[in-house]
């Protein structure tokens, strides 16, 4: 299969504008392209300028004694200090667009290991590198709707024990985006597609070995085209009689006796219950509040003590860290987060 | 104490290997560093040449473990071992107490044993990554150097003891700026190079320790199995990068800022004319160490900090160029109505400026959040902190170095091959180092041992230019050993310069001045 790649954009020597960001990106830059060649030519001028202008003729010169004009330097600080601002709140403002996401946004797991990106899907589908007949890497290609907000929820972590997972980072040029992907942890990066096509996806964190062969394609299609390969992909995942990451929290969540203090109706047991849990506002005993996220689900599994929500006791919820894997505790995850 | 007569210049006081290794001279002492310095910029230098041509084509001349050891090398050497200690141990050791009218530094017994202990660090470090190799980079990332086998533990107690040597010298110069001025020497009457020197050793006393403690974390985590930054044993890797880059922004200006005082030396003298802005200039460079200090989550707007610390350290960033305009522009005015002559350390002074300010104004686009997280980690980040790091600091070496050589040796050296050396590096330096802004537009990442079809050319371009580079300094060490051995004898003042170390014979004597000389106006009163 040979997808068409957009050209990259020859006069600017930009990648190809996969995104709003991305033309967003690419004006602020141009800009400051041509405020960097202005303020170039003024010192740089200026320098050639003086040289030629007073150059030695003898050594006993006689030269002007200036010590300072306090007007000119007043000039050159504060009109650095107001372009230095503007192009700052300007790329503020980029940087929020970049952080934009919408609440239907189409959700990918992205796990980065040593030395693959693996994108899991919400049908339980996971793209990973494969290798062809003459053994040659095909790396992994994660599929997009194209005009549709995408969230990519990231970790990274290895499939033994024995490897020590380190941090990577997901960077799509096209895109003007990027993000570290810290082991222990969530992040996430948010985009929306607008052009078809097939983008490179690079390691940007320096991961050791083949941390140049850490590489992945983004391919944006067409949402009916999307539709459809994830129908033809979970009906595949079906015959095979696999399970979503959600179904599959289920089943951690049953076989780990969560259902004796954890509902999923709603009320409350010995623990909250499950149900609306993520996204919600916590509050906790010693009156902090935090918004119930990935992080704060894991990191009440894996350390319940930590913090405890108002009106429920320390210390009766047994510490599930070595005992859940990390991709169980993913598999948790979603499935509380399929039963908001 | 005074038992140098005149006619005794430092250099014949005292004879045999032991009068050097034992000696209490400042400039001694510096000429030492110099020695070692250079010897670990060839050493560094070879790196980098191996790193280009193995990136000169698409094929594999190291594997991906070579390859990472040669960087890790390469960036350790020239960080910990070049840039850092450079100026202050070499030209800031020789010229500051020269500079102030002192016999000495304050402290020449501790001086020396800031040489040992940087001696012992950087044997350490040598051995260390020469016979096991360290493949962490310079910036020994967790959990990356937790989990890596080979010599990290060595290498950061290596890093531990650089950074105790760095504290004692800059411990050093504040208390000699302090006490030991000449008569009439007031503050706003020191030389704009002893200012710099100052503001880099106020950066020394108060950001190594940070890192000394930071390496010693590290060190502990890996062989105890203390979980500070390992997620595996509860610590967050995160927090390393915040210990690390606390020490090693302000690092950035110890690099830059004695640079930026040999440029004002150099500006003033071959212009003939008193610098503009004085206050500015001195003033500015106490703002930027000030200011170094609350920016270093500029290295980090996409590692997971929060959106509104990433926001607030690019809008402090913005801050530390405001004073390194007004220098640029305080430079370019000094020219204003002077007698420029184009001396080869003028011309690498105006190379500083031509390339510091292509460095400058990347570096505000880096300073953009926005703009950031497309270059991060890109070879935009490389091309900029080498125009700032070698376009700035090396550049100001090489010219500070010609400059003050007749003063240090007594020697004149060839004007036409300086010259010639001058051509090599500051051509090679763009020819290598421009095309990486381009590559890292295009995404090319960076400690990328091998690389996308699209970037070849222009890595062949950088690989070519860095054998011009190469090239320049070879002639530059030819120059060198050509005036020791048969320079012109060089008289005390060859460039009708105004500051006091001129004003002493070249070579100085082993006190530096046969009488303390009685200040009465300020540094570069040319009228």
């Amino acid at each position: 299969m040979i997808f068409h790649s957009l050209p990259a954009r020859a006069n600017t020597f930009m990648p190809p504008q996969g995104t709003e960001v991305a033309s967003q990106f690419d004006t602020l830059y141009a800009f400051l392209l041509i405020a960097s060649l202005i303020s170039f030519i003024i010192l740089i001028g200026g320098l050639f300028l003086f040289v030629m202008k007073y150059k030695r003729k003898s050594i006993d010169d006689k030269t002007a004694y200036i010590t300072h004009n306090t007007f000119l330097e007043f000039l050159w600080s504060f009109i650095p200090f107001v372009i230095f601002m503007v192009v700052a709140v300007w790329g503020i403002v980029i940087y929020n667009n970049m952080k934009a996401t919408s609440e239907d946004a189409v959700e990918i797991h992205v796990i980065g290991k040593k030395w693959q990106w693996d994108f899991l899907y919400k049908n339980g589908k996971t793209v990973t590198n494969t290798t062809d007949t003459s053994g040659n890497i095909v790396y992994s290609t994660m599929i997009v709707p194209e005009k549709t907000p995408i969230k990519l929820i990231m970790t990274s972590r290895e499939q033994s024990d024995s490897v020590k997972p380190v941090i990577h980072s997901f960077f799509i040029p096209a895109f003007r985006i990027k993000q570290d992907v810290v082991p222990g942890k969530y992040s996430s990066l948010y985009f929306t597609a607008d052009k078809k096509g097939e983008f490179q996806v690079f390691c940007t964190e320096y991961c050791g070995d083949a941390h140049s062969k850490m590489l992945a394609k983004v391919r944006v299609v067409s949402k009916e085209e999307y539709d459809q390969w994830l129908i033809k992909e979970t009906e595949a995942l079906m015959n095979l009689a696999n399970l979503s990451p959600a179904e599959l929290g289920k089943l951690v969540y049953q076989q780990n006796q969560c259902s004796g203090c954890h509902t999923i109706n709603g009320s409350p047991l010995v623990g909250p219950s499950f149900k609306g849990l993520l996204g919600s506002d916590r509050k906790f005993a010693d009156g902090a509040t935090q918004k119930a996220d990935e992080n704060y689900i894991r990191a009440s599994i894996l350390n319940p003590n930590g913090q405890v929500v108002e009106g429920f006791q320390s210390g009766v919820m047994p510490v599930y860290k070595g005992v859940l894997t990390d991709e169980q505790i993913s598999q948790v995850i979603e499935f509380i987060k399929s039963l908001n | 104490m005074s038992t140098a007569g005149a006619g005794h210049n430092y250099l014949e006081h005292g004879k045999g290997l032991m009068s050097w290794l034992t000696t209490l001279d400042h400039k001694r002492i510096g000429l030492m560093y110099g020695i070692f310095i250079a010897f670990f910029f060839l050493l560094g230098g070879i790196a980098a040449l191996l790193i280009r041509l193995e990136l000169f084509g698409v094929g594999e001349m190291f594997t991906g473990a070579e390859y990472n050891k040669l960087m890790t090398y390469h960036g350790a050497i020239m960080v910990f071992m070049v840039i850092v200690p450079g100026i202050p141990a070499i030209l800031g050791n020789f010229f500051l107490p020269l500079h102030i009218g002192a016999k000495d530094v304050a402290f020449p017994r501790l001086n020396l044993l800031s040489w040992y202990v940087f001696m012992a660090g950087s044997i350490m470090a040598v051995c260390t990554l020469l016979l096991g190799g360290v493949d962490t980079g310079w910036t020994f990332y967790t959990p990356y150097s937790i989990g890596t086998s080979g010599g990290v533990v060595l290498m950061v107690l290596a890093v531990f003891i650089l950074g105790m040597s760095s504290i004692l010298t800059g411990l050093n110069f504040i208390a000699t700026v302090h006490k030991l001025r000449a008569p009439g020497m007031t503050m706003n009457r020191i030389p704009l190079f002893v200012w710099s020197i100052y503001s880099t050793a106020i950066l020394q006393v108060l950001a190594t320790p940070v890192l000394g403690i930071t390496v010693l974390l590290l060190a502990m985590e890996k062989v105890f199995g203390i979980g500070f930054f390992d997620p595996a044993l509860g610590g967050d890797p995160i927090l390393f990068q915040h210990f690390f880059w606390f020490y090693s922004h302000p690092a950035v200006y110890i690099m830059i800022l004695p640079a930026m005082g040999i440029i004002s030396e150099l500006i003033t003298t071959y212009s003939r004319k008193t610098i503009f802005g004085y206050t500015a200039i001195a003033y500015s460079s106490l703002a930027i160490a000030g200011v170094s200090f609350f920016v270093w989550g500029h290295h980090m707007f996409v590692s997971g900090q929060s959106a509104i610390a990433g926001i607030l350290f690019s809008l402090i960033t913005m801050l530390v160029g405001v004073p390194t305009a007004i220098k640029l522009f305080n430079w370019l005015f000094t020219m204003y109505k002077g007698s420029v002559q184009l001396q080869s350390p003028m011309l690498y002074a105006i190379g500083f400026m031509f390339l510091f300010t292509i460095g400058g104004v990347t570096g505000i686009m880096l300073a953009v959040i926005g703009l950031d997280v497309h270059f991060h980690d890109t070879y935009f980040v490389v091309a900029h902190f080498h125009y700032v790091m070698v376009g700035g600091t090396l550049m100001a070496i090489a010219g500070g170095m010609l400059h003050w050589w007749p003063k240090m040796f007594g020697k004149m050296f060839s004007e036409y091959w300086a010259r010639i050396s001058y051509l090599f590096i500051f051509i090679g330096f763009n020819v290598t180092f421009f095309p990486q802004f381009i590559l890292g537009s295009m995404g090319m990442p960076r400690r990328y041992h091998t690389y996308l079809p699209e970037y070849e050319s222009l890595n062949q371009i950088s690989t070519v230019g860095s054998w011009l580079i190469g090239t320049g300094f070879l002639v530059l060490l030819g120059v060198f050993i050509h005036s020791l051995m048969y320079g012109k004898k060089a008289s005390e003042n060859p460039w009708h310069s105004k500051t006091l170390e001129w004003q002493t014979t070249s070579p100085p004597f082993h006190e530096n001045f046969e009488e303390t000389p009685v200040v009465t106006a300020g540094p570069y009163e040319y009228r």
